[in-house]
C-alpha cells in the first residue's frame, strides 16, 4: 500500500510540475500591477470597460495609428464602478467604458468621472447623446425595438411597446427578464413618457399576456426563428449579428413608436468618460476623440452592428438595411435616475 | 516515580499553554476569514427600511419560497444521487463498476453556470432536442419547460452531487468488514446494514457534503437566472446591479449569511456528543455483493444515465462549439488561451494551499483547545461560502482598500514612495477572497477526516509523553491525509470555476479561463466560450481523478 501511495505521489508531482510551469509563467503578471510607474508608462491608456466584444480590434487599430498602447480589463458595470470608487486616487483606470447610460450617469454622480472640454467631442457627438456636464460621451446607439417572425405576424399589426399589452398577443411574446438593464431602461423611458401609473398598467398588460422570459437577446431571437414565439423586444444589433452569421435568418425588425407625435423608439448608448484620477489623461482624451471620428465610429460601432453616435459616420450595411428610425430624445440621465423606480414597478407588476 | 510526577506536571502546564495558543490561533484565522462577511453583515445595523418594505411587498416572499424550494430539492437530489450512488459502487458488483466509481465524480469539474447554459442550449425551444421532437411529432410534440424550478434544481443537483458522492465514498470506505460481518451475524440484510450501521457512521461525512452543496446552491446567482428562478442570492445581485444600492444588497446578503450560519450551527448541535470513529483495526472494507440479472443492468444504466446527462452531454456540446472556434483560431488566440490557463492554475494552486493550511490550523485548534468557543469561531470562518460571490467580493474590497490606502500614506510619509495598490492590485487580494469564500470547503472535509481519528491513539500517545505538535504531525495529519487531500482538490476545482470574485478583484488586465467564459457567454458567443470552458473542466478533472485513485487505493 505504501508503494502505490508513493506511486500516486509521483504522478501527482508530475502533474503539478506541468501545472506549476504554466503558473510560474503567470507569476510576473500576477504581481505586476499596482505600482503607478507601471500604470503611467509612456504612451499607454488603461481602461475599465464593461463592453467586451470587438473592442480589441478597434484598439489595435488605434495603437497602430498613434503608437499609444491600450490596456483594458472588463467586468460588469456595477463592479467596475465600485472598484474605481474603492481604489480612489490609486486607480489605474484612465477611462471607464459602460454599455448603459444609467451607469455612466451614476459614475458621474459619484464623482468618478472628470469633465472634459473638447471641441472635437462636442461637434462629433450630438448633444442628446452626451452628458450636458461633459463627464461622459455616448459612442454608439443601441436601439431596443420590436422583432417578429414574418410567417406568423405582419409588420402592420405592430406599432408600439404599449400595444403589446393587448390580449391578442397572449402567449406569443418573448421578452428579457426584469433583471437586465435593457428591460429596466425601457421601462424607465416609459415612466418618463407616461408616468408611473400608466406604465404600471402597461407592464401588467404585458405580464397578463404570459410572456416567455429568456435572459439572452440572442436566444430570444433564436426561439422566434424556431417557432417558440411570435413577437419579441430585443436590441437591434443582435439581429444584425445573427444576419451576419446567417443571411437567411427569418426574423424581421420594426421600429416601435414611430407614429407622428409619438416619442420614437427606445435608444440607449454605450459610452465612456475619463476618470477623475486618470494618470494618462491626454492619451485617454486622444482615444475618446479618435473613437468619435467617422473612421473610429465605423470601427467601434460597426464591430458590434451598433449605430454610431456621430451622424457623419457610416452605418454597417446590414443594419442600414433596417431603415432609418426616429429615436426617443429623452435626456439619457433620466434612464439612470428612473432605474430604481423602474425596477420597483416591474416587481410590483409581477414582471420577473 | 519522581520523574513520572514531574513529567505529568510538565504535561499539564504544556496542555494549558497549548489550549490558550490553539484558541488564539484559531480565533485569529477565523477573524481574518470572517472579516469581509462581517463588513457585509454590518450593513444590517443601519437598515434601509424602504427597500425592505418594497422587497416584502413584492419579491421577498417569492425569493424566500424559491430559495427554500431550491435548498430542499438540491438537498434531496444530492443526497440520493451522492450517498446512493456511492453506496451502489461500494457495496455491489455490476458491469462497469470499477470505471463508474471514479467516473461519477467527473461532473464536479463542470461549473454550474456552464451546465446551465448548455442545458438551455440543448433542451429549450430553439434547441436540437425540441427541434427533433417537432420534426417527428409535429404539433403533438411536448417537452417539459426547462426554464422552471425543476430545471434549476435538476442542473444544480447534477453539478453538486459529486461533493456528497466523494465524501460519502470516504465515509463508506472507513467502515471495516468486521462491522459488516457482525451485522450479518445478527441477521441484518445488506440494506438494513446500510440504514442501521453505515448511514449513522458516515453521517458527518455525508452531512458535510450536503452542507457544501447547499451552501453552494444558496450562493448561486448565475445559474438560477438561466431558469428564471430567482432566489435570495439572485435578489442580492438584482438590488445591487439594478437599484445600484450596495447598502441594501449587503443587508440581504448579511441575512443570507445568518441563515447559513444558523443552519450550520443546528447541524452541529444535532450531531451532539456522538463519537464517529472506528475502533477496529485496519481491515478490508465491506465485501461486495454481485448483482444478478436485471438489477445489474439497471445499476449500470443508472450510472451511465447520470454520467451521460451530468458530464457527457455538456462536454459533447462544448466540444462541438469548440470545433467551430478551432477552425479559425490564430496562434495569437492560442497563446491567449495558454496564458489564461496559466493564470487560472496559479490562482487555484495558491488558494488551495492557503485554504488547506488554514483548515488544518482551524480544525487542530478546535481539537486541542476543546472549547466550544473555538468550534464556534471555526464555523463562523466558513460562512463566506453562503454569501453570493459579488457581495463577498465587495466585502473584500472594502476590507483591503483601506489597508492599501493606509499603506500608501505610511510609505509616502516615511519614504516618499507611492507603492500603489499592493493588496487589491495584485493576486493577494484575490487569494484572500478565494480563501474567505472556500475555507468552508476545506474545513468541512478536513474536520470530518480528523473526526474519524480514534481518541485512543491520541490518549495513548499522550501517556507515552508525545507533545501536541508531535501528535498532530505524526498521528492526526497522516491518518486524516485522504480527507485533507480531498480538501485541497475541492478548493482547487472551486477556484478554477469561480467567477464573481475573480471579476471584481483581479489585477488590471489579468484574465482567467472563467472570466473569459463569462465575457463570451454574456454575449451568447458559445464558440468563444467553449474553449476556455473546456479548459476549466480539464484542469478540474486532473485533481478529481487523482483524488479518486487515492481514495480507492485505501
Amino acid at each position: 500500500m505504501k508503494v502505490s501511495r508513493r506511486n500516486l505521489v509521483v504522478k501527482l508531482g508530475a502533474a503539478s510540475v506541468a501545472g506549476a510551469a504554466l503558473s510560474v509563467a503567470a507569476l510576473p503578471k500576477a504581481f505586476a500591477q499596482g505600482a503607478p510607474a507601471a500604470a503611467a508608462g509612456a504612451g499607454v491608456v488603461n481602461i475599465y470597460s464593461s463592453r467586451h466584444y470587438g473592442v480589441e480590434g478597434v484598439f489595435e487599430t488605434f495603437t497602430r495609428e498613434t503608437g499609444i498602447r491600450v490596456r483594458f480589463t472588463s467586468g460588469p458595470d456595477a463592479g467596475l464602478r465600485e472598484r474605481i470608487r474603492a481604489e480612489g486616487r490609486h486607480t489605474p483606470a484612465d477611462m471607464f467604458i459602460a454599455v448603459d447610460a444609467g451607469n455612466l450617469a451614476l459614475a458621474a454622480t459619484q464623482g468618478l468621472l472628470q469633465p472634459v472640454t473638447s471641441t472635437a467631442l462636442s461637434s462629433n457627438i450630438p448633444a442628446h447623446l452626451r452628458d450636458p456636464g461633459n463627464h461622459w460621451f455616448g459612442l454608439t446607439q443601441r436601439v431596443r425595438t420590436i422583432l417578429f417572425h414574418p410567417a406568423r405576424v405582419q409588420a402592420a399589426q405592430l406599432s408600439t411597446f404599449e400595444a403589446l399589452a393587448d390580449p391578442m398577443w397572449r402567449g406569443r411574446l418573448v421578452m428579457r427578464p426584469a433583471t437586465h438593464s435593457y428591460t429596466q431602461s425601457l421601462v424607465a423611458s416609459m415612466i418618463a413618457a407616461h408616468g408611473e401609473a400608466r406604465t404600471e398598467q402597461i407592464v401588467r398588460g404585458w405580464v397578463a399576456n404570459n410572456p416567455q422570459l429568456i435572459d439572452s437577446d440572442t436566444r430570444i431571437l433564436e426561439v422566434l426563428a424556431a417557432g417558440g414565439g411570435d413577437v419579441a423586444i430585443t436590441n437591434h444589433y443582435y439581429l444584425g449579428r445573427l444576419l451576419q452569421a446567417n443571411p437567411a435568418f427569418p426574423v424581421r425588425l420594426m421600429w416601435a413608436n414611430q407614429a407622428a407625435g409619438d416619442r420614437g423608439v427606445h435608444v440607449n448608448v454605450s459610452g465612456a468618460g475619463i476618470t477623475t484620477h486618470a494618470q494618462n489623461r491626454a492619451n485617454a482624451l486622444r482615444l475618446l476623440e479618435w473613437i468619435s471620428t467617422p473612421r473610429g465610429q465605423e470601427l467601434f460601432a460597426g464591430s458590434n452592428h451598433e449605430y454610431p453616435a456621430n451622424p457623419a459616420a457610416p452605418v454597417h450595411p446590414i443594419i442600414a438595411g433596417f431603415g432609418t428610425f426616429r429615436g426617443d430624445r429623452l435626456d439619457l440621465r433620466e434612464l439612470g435616475r428612473l432605474q430604481a423606480d423602474a425596477i420597483r414597478l416591474l416587481d410590483r407588476a409581477g414582471y420577473r | 516515580m519522581m520523574s513520572q510526577a514531574v513529567g505529568s506536571v510538565a504535561v499539564v502546564q504544556n496542555k494549558r499553554q497549548w489550549h490558550l495558543g490553539a484558541t488564539a490561533i484559531s480565533t485569529l484565522v477565523a477573524a481574518l476569514a470572517v472579516f469581509p462577511v462581517l463588513i457585509v453583515a454590518s450593513t444590517l445595523l443601519s437598515p434601509t427600511p424602504e427597500i425592505w418594505q418594497h422587497l416584502w411587498d413584492t419579491l421577498l416572499p417569492l425569493l424566500l419560497r424559491n430559495t427554500l424550494l431550491l435548498l430542499l430539492g438540491v438537498g434531496i437530489g444530492t443526497l440520493l444521487l451522492g450517498a446512493g450512488l456511492a453506496w451502489l459502487v461500494t457495496a455491489y458488483e455490476f458491469p462497469g463498476r470499477t470505471l463508474f466509481q471514479w467516473l461519477l465524480m467527473l461532473p464536479m469539474a463542470v461549473p454550474a453556470y456552464i451546465m446551465g447554459f448548455v442545458f438551455m442550449a440543448t433542451f429549450d425551444a430553439a434547441g436540437p432536442v425540441q427541434g427533433a421532437l417537432v420534426q417527428w411529432f409535429g404539433s403533438a410534440a411536448w417537452f417539459p419547460e426547462v426554464r422552471s424550478p425543476l430545471g434549476a434544481i435538476t442542473v444544480m443537483a447534477l453539478v453538486l452531487y459529486p461533493y456528497v458522492y466523494m465524501l460519502a465514498l470516504v465515509g463508506y470506505r472507513g467502515i471495516s468488514s468486521a462491522a459488516f460481518d457482525t451485522a450479518r451475524v445478527h441477521g441484518y440484510s445488506r440494506s438494513q446494514f446500510y440504514w442501521k450501521v453505515v448511514l449513522p457512521i458516515s453521517r458527518p461525512a455525508i452531512a458535510a457534503g450536503v452542507a457544501l452543496a447547499l451552501m453552494e446552491a444558496l450562493a448561486d446567482f448565475a445559474t438560477v437566472r438561466f431558469f428564471n428562478f430567482p432566489t435570495l442570492a439572485d435578489g442580492v445581485v438584482r438590488i445591487w446591479h439594478g437599484m445600484m444600492d450596495l447598502q441594501a444588497a449587503s443587508e440581504l446578503a448579511g441575512l443570507l449569511a445568518i441563515v447559513a450560519l444558523a443552519a450550520l450551527l443546528i447541524e452541529r448541535s444535532q450531531r451532539g456528543r456522538t463519537r464517529y470513529h472506528e475502533t477496529g483495526g485496519k481491515s478490508p472494507g465491506i465485501p461486495r455483493a454481485q448483482l444478478q440479472g436485471r438489477s445489474k443492468w439497471l445499476a449500470t444504466a443508472l450510472c451511465a444515465g447520470v454520467l451521460g446527462v451530468a458530464f457527457v452531454l455538456p462536454i459533447t456540446q462544448l466540444m462541438s462549439w469548440a470545433a467551430i472556434e478551432f477552425e479559425h483560431m490564430t496562434p495569437g488566440t492560442a497563446q491567449v488561451y495558454l496564458e489564461l490557463a496559466g493564470n487560472s492554475l496559479l490562482l487555484a494552486s495558491l488558494a488551495a494551499a492557503v485554504a488547506v493550511v488554514l483548515a488544518i490550523v482551524l480544525s487542530s485548534g478546535v481539537r486541542v483547545s476543546g472549547h466550544r468557543f473555538s468550534r464556534l469561531m471555526a464555523t463562523l470562518a466558513t460562512t463566506g461560502y453562503a454569501i453570493p460571490g459579488p457581495v463577498l467580493a465587495v466585502g473584500i474590497l472594502l476590507t483591503l482598500t483601506p489597508l492599501d490606502h493606509a499603506l500608501n500614506y505610511a510609505t509616502e510619509y516615511w519614504f516618499n514612495v507611492t507603492v500603489g495598490l499592493v493588496l487589491t492590485g495584485s493576486v493577494i487580494g484575490l487569494i484572500y477572497g478565494y480563501v474567505a469564500r472556500f475555507l468552508a470547503v476545506a474545513y468541512q472535509s478536513t474536520d470530518a477526516a480528523l473526526e474519524k481519528v480514534k481518541p485512543n491513539l491520541t490518549l495513548a500517545a499522550r501517556t507515552l509523553g508525545a507533545g501536541q505538535w508531535r501528535i498532530l504531525t505524526r498521528i492526526h495529519l497522516p491518518l486524516a491525509a485522504p480527507g485533507i487531500i480531498v480538501a485541497g482538490a475541492l478548493v482547487f476545482v472551486d477556484v478554477m470555476k469561480e467567477l464573481p470574485i475573480t471579476l471584481m478583484l483581479r489585477p488590471f488586465g489579468y484574465e482567467t479561463l472563467a472570466t473569459w467564459v463569462w465575457q463570451m457567454s454574456a454575449e451568447s458567443v458559445w464558440s468563444g466560450a467553449a474553449v476556455p470552458a473546456l479548459g476549466i473542466v480539464l484542469a478540474g478533472l486532473l485533481p478529481v481523478i487523482l483524488l479518486v485513485k487515492l481514495l480507492l487505493q485505501k
